[in-house]
């Protein structure tokens, strides 16, 4: 992918985002109500549509998701804000060289790190660290040591991610506000943990279109080679 | 001198508590940093960012108090951008708030120990 083709996939990533989280802000606001402050979906929404204008002017991949990371932390205002626009901020830099499959597992988990270190969350707490840390964990093995390409380590990611929210579903929250409910958090799935799978399932749906098209030229272009060889 | 922060979810409890403390404070500065941008509960790091500035205007360093949860982490963030020296104080917000006051304006007074006797409030036992 050349640069302004990942700048346009990183909108389109923004946007589909931001479009999910408004469709499911309900039922976000729906899963906080029963272990925090009930406002996760409302205050998501209101930091994807700042993010949205925020990185609107920016061309790099890194200043791009540096600019929705900034949006998100100074208009989300619950702990969402520095655990997910400020680790965008931070993770963004990995990006200064354009977006690669190393940048990306790079960029995966610069992420991680900066939300378990912002957050003092660990795998177990019942947060989005839950669903994140299977995920980023699934992706770079998918891609480090069983080779498979971008997209299917993404898919991978996805179905880690899933896997990591129903796990948060039976377990005692110890971090956050579920925490002061004690036993009474055991039962629900984690809003956060969610809206981080949401998040996952929408990059990768993005990055579908965009490297499906790319696989399926490289496809033909080793078909093609075959040939030739074969042709000799 | 020192100057203090206080964050918290509500503005009026930010405003609540520097106007306790600031009976103690002396000529320091005790700038409330509460709610969101747009009067929401809720707490902001550019807020926070912008009391600490103002915070340390006529001070040596500033030490940032915060009550609950998402507020800490916001206080944290601030303190990180923040361009003047500050430090988060992991204390009490009332009893931390008050205690570091009477310290702020001490003749000896210093970031490190303005924080520790806001933390020393850690340990205090109401009755």
């Amino acid at each position: 992918m050349d640069e302004d083709t990942q700048r346009e996939a990183l909108s389109a990533v923004l946007t589909a985002i931001a479009d999910r989280i408004e469709l499911e802000k309900d039922h976000l606001t729906e899963l906080d109500s029963a272990i925090g402050d009930a406002d996760h979906g409302a205050n998501l929404h209101r930091g994807f549509q700042a993010a949205l204008d925020g990185a609107d002017s920016e061309n790099d991949p890194d200043a791009f998701v540096k600019a929705a990371g900034m949006a998100l932390l100074s208009k989300v205002g619950g702990a969402s804000g520095p655990l997910y626009g400020g680790s965008l901020a931070v993770a963004s830099s990995e990006f200064e060289e354009g977006i690669t499959t190393e940048s990306s597992v790079a960029f995966a988990e610069a992420y991680l790190e900066k939300v378990k270190d912002r957050g003092g969350a660990s795998v177990g707490d019942k947060t989005m660290v839950d669903a994140l840390t299977p995920a980023v964990h699934t992706y770079k093995r998918a891609i480090e040591v069983d080779d498979l390409d971008p997209l299917a380590a993404l898919s991978k990611a996805v179905d880690a991610a899933e896997r990591g929210v129903r796990f948060t579903t039976p377990i005692r929250a110890s971090k956050g506000r579920a925490s002061y409910l004690g036993w009474r958090s055991v039962g629900h799935p984690d809003p956060g943990a969610t809206s981080t799978l949401y998040m996952l399932e929408e990059i990768h749906d993005v990055a579908a279109e965009y490297l499906d098209g790319e696989a399926a030229v490289a496809d033909a272009e080793a078909e093609a080679e075959i040939e030739e060889g074969s042709g000799e | 001198m020192i100057g203090l922060v206080v964050v918290s979810h509500s503005a009026r409890l930010a405003e609540g508590v520097c106007e306790v403390a600031g009976e103690m404070a002396g000529d320091a500065a005790v700038i409330a940093a509460g709610g969101t941008d747009d009067g929401r509960l809720g707490t902001s790091v550019d807020l926070i960012a912008d009391a600490i500035e103002e915070a340390s205007a006529e001070a040596e360093g500033v030490v940032v108090l915060a009550d609950l949860g998402s507020a800490v982490m916001n206080a944290e963030m601030a303190v990180e951008v923040a361009e003047v020296e500050a430090v988060f104080a992991d204390a009490p917000l009332v009893e931390g708030t008050v205690n570091a006051a009477v310290s702020a304006t001490g003749t000896k007074a210093t970031l490190d120990s303005v924080k520790e006797s806001a933390e020393e409030a850690r340990g205090l036992s109401k009755t």
